[in-house]
């Protein structure tokens, strides 16, 4: 008998009788937050990640432009803003290995948690988000949904091979509780509320 | 006077006060507000040096001594301070997510059902799993123990000529020897996870389910990687350990022949994996060497997209008081160029399926809430149980491994229960703890001292009258034994701790004298 085999006929053997149904999950969404866009700022900024305010000239892009001003390798896989690395270009994960900046596009977004969503295809290369030294996320504040229930409807858990909800930089507090941004991933995390060229929140 | 310390809430609910650290220099801040996301605690402690102390004591399949290794900890009052204290935050930032969340207790409600759901179907859920992994592309292994698993991956890494392995935490790894095997056919594995990058370099077993370094100070840790990794053995600032083991680290992963993860949850409706870090090194292990290997315990099986929204919802609000981990990772099929194999573990777990008053632990989905609350796990240390899992969830699974070696461990508890309230998926830890004693007794796996004593109090427990005059005897003896009497070696719970001051008066006494007359 297969180990395959094996295992089946010990849980058929040893399954519990009791009748156990499954009970469907509710959206508990009934007490929305007044707006989706400053609840999503608390939960990322309690979660270390940076939140990059429309300057006031109306430049969308003039915080992104200057946290990349002094960057030597800047990795962008959106229109909205040119990096000096091809990611189309891209052979091997490891040729990332000294990128300053990534600059993606989310998906979409959490107000509940505060999390951005990063798909293969948002990536191009999966890696890029964890070999960069730091990422810089745009958003269309039209894809901020109410929580982690009405996120796991979305199809990109459905269809795509990756998908990975970030939440602030990489951290850790493993030694004595001291909190650390950058264990072996970003050092950090900006999300930039940008809408999609074409997207319905642009008119 | 009493000799206990003030109760938590007196203090703002630090235990160790002395711990409280004069400045706040390592802290991160963010528009005025202290983060204490992640592990990070919610205050700024500071303990002093102290040699380590080591855990139990392992002599083959003799019985672990808990006791003993406990003792030893406790004897080190700094790291049992800074254990106890940490873990207590932890607990009380679990505590201030669920008062954030008004449909708390249906969340934990529902999430039982579910898991009780998918336990008692387990075989239909795995095969929808195995059969959505495969139409993804990803190969699916199946091993009956944890010899099976070792031997599944070590074959899929000769497939690729791979001498090196990038790997994130896994308790599953840790219950099957993976790294001692590893290193035995001469593949290098490297852990990408800080805490447990710092336990294998120290050649530790993790003490804790999600903070595996939790037992060690930052002086142990600055010593740990002045001989591992050439360090300043003198220079124990966090920042610059963890900037070190980041850069010690960063080549390792570049170079590595392949990755491997563990898995959180695995959802049958989609064939996907999830795993669940705050440093992103799983998706480190898994994107950047093109082979990645999933190594995965059958029951973390959950039918739908919609159960794991409940159970991301849970787990690391129940773990570390964080809304959620700063990396939420969905694996459903290979990446381009890539190559994805899942190992599906039994190892025990089918067989516990057919205990009837233990198969529920089985719901557990490794949060580690039991351990950050437990009075005994918070004072001994995890290292003291001398096994892969620890705290009050090590007490009910550990013996269903190795129910001799393991004896002594359902005994680590007081019975307060405050590891079932905690526990995300309703699990009934201490009345399963209670059961194992029973069960150890009728397999003659406990000690006569301990037997004796058990068998007394169950024959003065079953007969009341006995009983009301035992404790007013005990009560009246207490007061005026000498303390030889109480604190000597046959009374483990004089061990360590003063015996509260009895009462003057029973309460059933009190009732006959108050109430005792009225309807």
């Amino acid at each position: 008998m297969s180990s395959r085999d094996e295992i089946f006929a010990s849980i058929r053997a040893n399954r519990p009788q009791a009748e156990r149904p499954l009970p469907e999950v509710p959206l508990f969404d009934g007490n929305p937050p007044a707006s989706l866009l400053s609840a999503f700022k608390e939960s990322l900024e309690r979660m270390g990640g940076l939140f990059l305010d429309p300057p006031a000239s109306g430049d969308i892009l003039a915080p992104v432009r200057a946290k990349i001003a002094n960057a030597k390798v800047v990795c962008s896989t959106v229109p909205e803003i040119a990096g000096n690395r091809d990611i189309g270009r891209v052979e091997r994960p490891q040729e990332l290995a000294d990128v300053d900046f990534a600059i993606v596009r989310a998906s979409f977004a959490v107000a509940e948690t505060g999390s951005v969503l990063l798909s293969q295809e948002d990536l191009r290369v999966n890696a890029v988000a964890y070999l960069a030294q730091h990422l810089i996320v745009l958003l269309d504040p039209a894809d901020i949904l109410i929580n982690l229930h009405h996120a796991y409807r979305r199809p990109e858990f459905r269809n795509g091979h990756y998908a990975c909800f970030h939440t602030g930089p990489s951290a850790t507090a493993d030694i004595e509780g001291v909190l650390i941004h950058g264990a072996q991933g970003v050092r950090s995390l900006s999300v930039l509320p940008m809408p999609k060229a074409g997207s319905p929140s642009t008119h | 006077m009493s000799t206990q310390p003030e109760p938590a809430h007196v203090t703002g609910g630090t235990l160790h006060p002395e711990l409280l650290a004069g400045d706040d220099r390592d802290a991160i801040y963010r528009n005025g507000k202290r983060l204490d996301h992640a592990e990070g605690t919610s205050k700024p402690l500071r303990a002093e040096p102290e040699q380590q102390p080591r855990g139990a004591k392992v002599h083959g399949n003799r019985p672990i001594d808990q006791a003993e290794a406990a003792a030893r900890f406790i004897a080190a009052p700094e790291h049992e301070k800074m254990h106890d204290e940490r873990l207590w935050d932890l607990r009380q930032k679990r505590d201030r997510e669920m008062h954030g969340i008004p449909e708390w207790e249906e969340l934990r409600s529902l999430a039982s059902a579910i898991k009780e759901h998918t336990l008692t179907h387990l075989d239909e859920y795995l095969g929808q799993f195995e059969a959505n992994a495969q139409a993804n592309g990803i190969h699916v292994h199946w091993a009956r123990d944890a010899a099976e698993h070792n031997h599944i991956v070590h074959g899929i890494l000769n497939d690729h000529g791979a001498k090196s392995l990038i790997k994130s935490k896994s308790m599953l790894t840790e219950e099957c020897g993976f790294r001692h095997y590893m290193a035995s056919v001469g593949i290098e594995v490297i852990e990408t996870d800080l805490g447990e990058r710092i336990q294998q370099l120290d050649n530790e077993n993790p003490s804790h389910v999600v903070v595996p370094a939790v037992h060690k100070l930052r002086t142990d840790v600055a010593q740990v990687f002045a001989k591992t990794i050439g360090t300043d053995p003198d220079n124990s600032d966090v920042h610059y350990l963890a900037e070190a083991e980041r850069e010690s680290n960063r080549p390792l992963i570049l170079a590595a022949d392949a990755g491997m993860t563990g898995c959180n949850f695995a959802v049958a409706e989609t064939g996907s994996v999830v795993v669940c870090t705050n440093e992103g090194n799983a998706d480190l292990s898994a994107n950047v060497p093109k082979l990645h290997i999933v190594s995965v315990g059958i029951e973390k099986i959950i039918p739908r997209l919609d159960d794991l929204a409940l159970f991301v919802r849970l787990l690391s609000r129940s773990a570390l008081g964080s809304p959620i981990t700063q990396y939420t990772s969905h694996f459903r099929g290979p990446r381009q160029g890539g190559e994805m194999h899942i190992v599906l573990v039994d190892n025990g777990r089918s067989a516990r399926l057919g205990l009837g008053e233990f198969w529920t632990s089985l719901k557990c989905i490794r949060c580690g809430a039991c351990m950050n609350t437990c009075p005994v796990y918070r004072r001994s240390g995890g290292l003291s149980y001398g096994a892969t899992y620890s705290g009050p969830i090590g007490l009910i699974i550990d013996p269903t491994f190795n129910a001799h070696k393991y004896s002594n461990l359902p005994f680590a508890s007081t019975l307060n229960g405050s590891c079932s309230n905690v526990c995300p998926v309703k699990i009934n830890i201490h009345e399963q703890i209670y059961a194992w004693r029973r069960e150890l007794v009728k397999r003659h796996e406990v000690p006569f001292v301990k037997k004796a004593a058990m068998k007394a109090a169950g024959e003065l427990l079953s007969r009341p009258a006995a009983y009301r005059a035992a404790i007013g005897a005990a009560d009246v003896a207490l007061a005026h034994l000498p303390r030889f009497v109480i604190y000597n070696g046959l009374n483990a719970w004089g061990k360590h701790r003063e015996v509260p001051h009895p009462p003057k008066q029973t309460f059933h006494g009190w009732y006959q004298a108050n109430r005792g007359g009225k309807p």
